[in-house]
């Protein structure tokens, strides 16, 4: 196998814990596709979650994580868009920073690690677009799935901040996400408020926004007609597929809107079977949606 | 808001931002209003306004700043920042703002609770035996339980 198609994967806090359906069908995906994903041993949190408290440690956490993944050799893949710009946000610094790079160095050492240029770091998603391709990917496909109206929601750090990832996709016409559903059959919908943020991050300061900002995102989707959400980040899917009870009772509304992973649809449409891609996990239920491309159990 | 006190501003405060990373532009802000525009929170809690949080930053009010709960709520979602005409770093500017509000002994529980288990256990969720019988039953890999490597990096004090 070419080095280019190995990777170390990066799983980060929140998919072993509350996204197992996604990281099943990301693994399952890339294995039909010929990427190998090399798990990353004793990784710890990316520093994201940390960011607005101490910056400095945040560094030392991105780098630690980085520094593995040189010592086996591989790119890093990353699951969460979080974890992808907390990561790539360190390379960034830490490669155009001499000063940091010897603080995060000394502490590394403790570990017996070091931080060296190049790490190149990028998303699930990003990868099976820039070296697969929708062309190649949608020759793996079996069933075609036309019945399903996707409103895409890209989320934030898959594509912010921009100076980061190098001129990969467009901020304010993003179309990576739209080219990889749209090859499985399922009409793209658009909505109004495409864009907005989940909320997620300033879910354990204020629950109340937090959920407003999600409803409104809610709202909107199910205002442009679309049967289903799809998302490539678990805090988002904490935000609109966990948390989407929770703001039905808040705020008085229904929405019962599915939410799947982009592998979980790439997943379908390659003909895995509903457990092989974690379905049975997700919060709001898939089954009546999903039920014309899975035999009847 | 009440009227500003100038007996009460602090100069030192802009100063000491514009040297942190992201807050060095923060003068050039014209108040255009597209951060609030563009701003996720502003649309549905009022009390978040990026422009009104430069502003009173340029006029130097330390404590009001600092020790206000609406800091808090930004969720750097990048939007402000990456519409910005004037190339102020908002979303750097804003983590910078949360990092001094910590330095000067304003944390909230959420926030502190996330830093001591991050510096402390590795990770936000921990993985335990347990969790890797739930991801073995699935076919998934275990993962290592210990982030021992944490205590190395992030020695205890005393």
């Amino acid at each position: 196998m070419k080095k280019s198609s190995r990777y170390s994967l990066f799983l980060g806090c929140t998919i072993p814990a509350r996204g197992r359906n996604y990281e099943l069908s990301a693994r399952k995906v890339a294995a039909q596709l010929g990427l190998e994903l090399v798990d990353m041993d004793e990784y710890i949190c990316c520093g994201f979650p940390i960011k607005s408290a101490d910056l400095s440690s945040a560094l030392i956490l991105a780098a630690y994580n980085l520094a593995l993944a040189k010592k086996q050799g591989l790119d890093v893949c990353t699951l969460c868009s979080s974890c992808t710009s907390a990561l790539t946000e360190a390379v960034h610094h830490l490669d155009k920073d001499e000063n940091a790079r010897e603080v995060v160095n000394k502490s590394l050492a403790k570990a017996g690690l070091v931080y060296e240029s190049p790490v190149r770091v990028r998303h699930f998603a990003r990868i099976l677009y820039e070296e697969i391709g929708p062309d190649a990917i949608q020759k793996h496909f079996q069933k075609d799935l036309s019945d399903l109206h996707i409103a895409i929601h890209y989320g934030c750090h898959y594509l912010k901040p921009s100076e980061i990832y190098d001129g990969f996709d467009n901020v304010e016409n993003p179309k990576t996400l739209d080219a990889l559903v749209s090859i499985t059959g399922a009409k793209v919908v658009d909505y109004a408020g495409k864009k907005r943020c989940c909320g997620g991050p300033i879910l354990p300061i204020d629950e109340k926004t937090a959920l407003a900002v999600a409803k409104q995102k809610l709202d909107d989707i199910v205002a442009a007609g679309a049967n289903a959400m799809c998302l490539v980040c678990p805090f988002c899917a904490v935000m609109y597929d966990s948390n989407q009870k929770g703001i039905e009772t808040e705020f008085e509304t229904s929405y019962n809107l599915p939410v799947l992973y982009l592998p979980q649809l790439l997943g379908i449409a390659m003909g895995f079977d509903r457990k092989e891609l974690g379905l049975n996990m997700n919060v709001v239920k898939t089954k009546d949606l999903l039920a014309g491309y899975f035999d009847k159990e | 808001m009440p009227d500003i006190d100038l007996g009460k501003t602090d100069p030192n405060f802009m100063r000491e931002l514009t040297k942190r990373p992201g807050g060095e532009r923060i003068s050039a802000c014209l108040t255009c209003q597209t951060c609030v525009a563009s701003c996720p929170i502003t649309e549905v809690n009022g009390t978040f306004n990026p422009a009104r949080i430069i502003r009173m930053t340029l006029y130097g009010l330390r404590e009001e700043v600092l020790g206000g709960d609406f800091i808090w709520l930004c969720t750097s979602c990048y939007a402000c920042q990456e519409r910005c005409p004037q190339g102020v770093r908002i979303t750097e500017f804003m983590t910078q703002l949360k990092n001094m509000a910590v330095e000067a002994g304003y944390i909230p529980s959420g926030v502190k609770a996330q830093l001591d288990l991050v510096t402390g256990q590795g990770r936000i969720y921990p993985i335990d035996d347990f969790d890797n019988k739930k991801r073995n039953k699935i076919d998934l890999p275990s993962l290592p339980t210990s982030c021992d490597v944490v205590e190395k990096i992030f020695p205890k004090e005393g």
